[in-house]
């Protein structure tokens, strides 16, 4: 007789672990991206921070448009361009404290430099000098990342373990459209919202995984939605408004700090340039889709705003783009530096202490390099 | 099992402990001593692990200490990756060898390279514990011998205790190490007993000295994990047949200790690798060349190799016929080329390398 056959044992509905715990509804997204450009609710906006704004954008644009050049001059070996994003990169670095962290993928070079990361040891990966170039623990800024959605769960862990030590600390990750598909990004959001953990998440769907549109990486609502099957609430953002931005990205930080959990942002973007320097985009998109989201570039929409505002004063215009040009400058000067090469180096960082194995390795190179500049000498 | 080749030492409060307990122990006590040390994993809270290596622990420290995440191997991982960069020292439970697997991305493109990456500005202090191998009966997926991915993997050490002294003082240099490592518990051996003094465990050889558990005069068998007490057993078995085997328990397959390894291969002249895992692109591979390469003028025969066969880890009821026992072991050791006219090497250099070696 099994227990279901006991008298009194039989039950019509299952046992409470079976239940729905919790109300979806207040985790789902906006129906429509969120913007305030455009809108009268602009006008909240605080005027030093559309400033700000305005001048950051200003010079990520340029930074992209200038790193784009230097890999046409052979200086740098790639660089996936965030033409076109810029409201999303800069709001990234932006919103964040001294003692948060953020977790960037290898898109967001302008995200780091926001955050205070040197322009040149940005690109340290991409020149391929050496992997990462800046100290993480400096800026308070991971290795910019390229397996996909892999920094997710690291933001998650850190997030954790600064809560787990009492610290209001804060980890934002960021993840593109693509990466949405990755069992990372799903384990990195189950983790957070079990743990609380204080992270932000933020995708920026910019339509495309190098070739592959949104369409066939998912058949969700919106991006955004995918929180609610962990109990994440999803944000719905026009990536393209700075301001929006970073007003979204402040209240999800916020959340975070204060004891709320993870926020799931995502923001409508476009990537205006190909994948990297390496790809064709013409061969997977039309012209005038990319020429439509030209038209709603988020340099524009702000330029917009000020310009009602009487903020867009030549000054300003003028002070914005010469500091981009100066940044610009300063970058091609030193990027056309050769960059400093160390091969013996190839061992130092292995292990905290080299092996036996790396030791003798490091001596055949040792002696390698060695008779190579003998031999230069006598040339 | 035996473990007879454990050294003698002071017997104040030694007591019969099992590699399980020693486990055990060795996570509570790095626990108490470093706030820092945070055991996670699957089900390692309440139940205590399925092998029951956390038993305690949960209770002891509280579960931020002692964690049960939920069931995604990479997630764990993963997150375990950004507590270390917050200055935490964690220590992953995967719950059996395959079951790894799914953290394989995470082990290899982070894991094991950021401290690279990071020029050593990022170093992560992570222990991953891997209840590993075969002979105890487990359906599919729970008998792996996984060791060749994670030596394959530069970054990475790779640790194997045989004993239950070493299952104690390897796990807690293991924690205490500022590089990542993978543990292999020897599923089979959890079990296994040795006189051991819990409230004063000896020291151990650190990671990356192999030891010689058994001393002999006609060959080597290099060996580690759950390979260990099946090689003592032979060379126990051998000297029915005149020979006398010395056993290197490697201890640590990264760091690979090729010094003691072939300091006992030229006294001997003969060397067979034994492990579970698969021969082909096994460790035994690595092994035999890099014997080879060091010991080829001392070397009276080829470097044989006692592996499992090349298949997928076979159902239970067939696993005896694909594990290394005893026997096949002493098949190997005969055909050592013992006809060829072997001669000893002399007794006066064995001697000197045995004291440079270390014998434990």
């Amino acid at each position: 007789m099994t227990v279901l056959e006991q008298p009194g044992a039989y039950r019509p509905t299952p046992p409470p672990a079976w239940q729905p715990r919790t109300d979806p509804a207040p985790l789902l997204p906006e129906a429509e991206p969120y913007r305030l450009l455009g809108t009268d609710a602009a006008a909240a906006a605080d005027p030093d921070l559309l400033l700000k704004l305005y001048a950051e954008l200003v010079r990520g644009r340029r930074y992209n448009t200038q790193a784009t050049a230097l890999t046409r001059q052979g200086r740098l070996a790639v660089y996936p361009s965030s033409t076109g994003q810029e409201a999303c990169e800069i709001a990234a670095g932006l919103v964040l404290e001294d003692r948060d962290w953020l977790f960037p993928s290898y898109r967001d070079t302008l995200a780091a430099i926001a955050r205070g990361v040197d322009p040149v040891s940005a690109l340290t990966l991409l020149r391929g000098d050496w992997h990462t170039g800046y100290d993480p623990t400096q800026y308070r800024v991971a290795p910019l990342c390229t397996p996909l959605a892999t920094q997710l769960p690291h933001a998650v862990g850190l997030a954790h373990a600064a809560r787990l030590r009492g610290d209001d600390v804060v980890a934002l990750a960021m993840v593109g459209d693509g990466g949405t598909s990755e069992g990372d990004f799903h384990e990195a959001l189950n983790f957070a919202a079990v743990w609380q953990s204080p992270v932000v998440f933020l995708i920026q769907n910019n339509g495309f995984a190098i070739s592959v549109p949104l369409a066939k990486q998912t058949a969700a609502p919106s991006l955004a939605h995918k929180g609610v099957g962990y109990g994440i609430p999803g944000r719905l953002v026009d990536g393209n408004d700075a301001v929006a931005m970073h007003q979204v990205l402040t209240e999800a930080v916020e959340r975070a700090r204060t004891g709320g959990g993870p926020t799931l942002i995502e923001a409508v973007t476009y990537r205006v340039e190909a994948h990297t320097n390496a790809d064709d985009a013409t061969r997977y998109r039309a012209d005038s889709e990319v020429e439509a989201w030209r038209a709603h570039d988020p340099i524009e929409l702000l330029e917009h705003e000020l310009r009602s505002r009487g903020l867009l004063t030549d000054d300003v215009i003028r002070d914005a783009r010469e500091a981009a040009e100066q940044m610009a400058a300063r970058l091609r000067e030193r990027m056309n530096e050769d960059a400093p090469l160390e091969p013996m180096d190839l061992f130092a960082h292995v292990y905290a202490e080299k092996t036996s194995q790396l030791r003798e390795q490091a001596a055949q190179l040792r002696a390698e390099l060695d008779a190579e500049l003998d031999a230069e000498e006598e040339r | 099992m035996t473990t007879t080749a454990v050294p003698t030492a002071p017997t104040t409060g030694r007591k019969p402990a099992s590699m399980a307990q020693a486990l055990t122990r060795a996570l509570r006590d790095a626990m108490a001593e470093d706030p820092t040390v945070h055991v996670m994993g699957e089900d390692v809270g309440a139940l205590g692990g399925v092998f029951r290596i956390t038993d305690g622990l949960a209770k002891e420290f509280g579960e931020d200490r002692c964690t049960d995440t939920p069931l995604a191997e990479a997630g764990i991982l993963g997150a375990a990756v950004g507590m270390a960069m917050y200055g935490l020292r964690p220590v992953v439970e995967m719950q059996f060898d395959a079951f790894a697997y799914p953290a394989f991305e995470q082990l290899i493109s982070h894991v094991s390279r950021m401290r690279n990456r990071t020029r050593g500005a990022v170093p992560l202090p992570l222990t991953i514990r891997v209840p590993y191998g075969g002979g105890i009966g487990g359906v599919e997926h729970h008998s792996d011998s996984s060791e060749a991915y994670y030596m394959a993997t530069p970054g990475l050490h790779v640790v194997a205790p045989a004993t239950v002294a070493d299952a104690y003082g390897l796990l807690r240099e293991s924690i205490a190490s500022d590089d990542p490592v993978v543990f292999l518990e020897p599923k089979r051996l959890y079990w296994s007993k040795a006189d051991w003094a819990p409230d004063e465990p000896q020291r151990v050889a650190p990671i990356g000295r192999a030891v010689v558990r058994r001393t002999g005069t006609s060959a080597t068998l290099i060996t580690y994990g759950p390979s260990v007490p099946v090689c003592l057993e032979a060379a126990e078995a051998a000297r029915a047949e005149g020979w006398d085997l010395e056993v290197v328990d490697l201890r640590s397959l990264v760091p690979f200790d090729d010094e003691t390894v072939c300091a006992s291969v030229r006294r001997t002249g003969r060397a067979v690798v034994v492990h579970e895992a698969t021969g082909f692109g096994g460790p035994g591979g690595e092994i035999a060349a890099r014997v080879t390469e060091r010991c080829f003028h001392h070397l009276e025969a080829p470097v044989l190799r006692v592996a499992g066969f090349d298949i997928p880890y076979p159902p239970p009821m067939l696993e005896r016929h694909h594990l290394p026992g005893v026997d096949r072991v002493l098949d190997a050791v005969a055909r050592l080329q013992w006809e060829a006219g072997w001669t000893p090497q002399s007794e006066q250099g064995a001697d000197d390398e045995r004291a440079a070696g270390g014998v434990y």
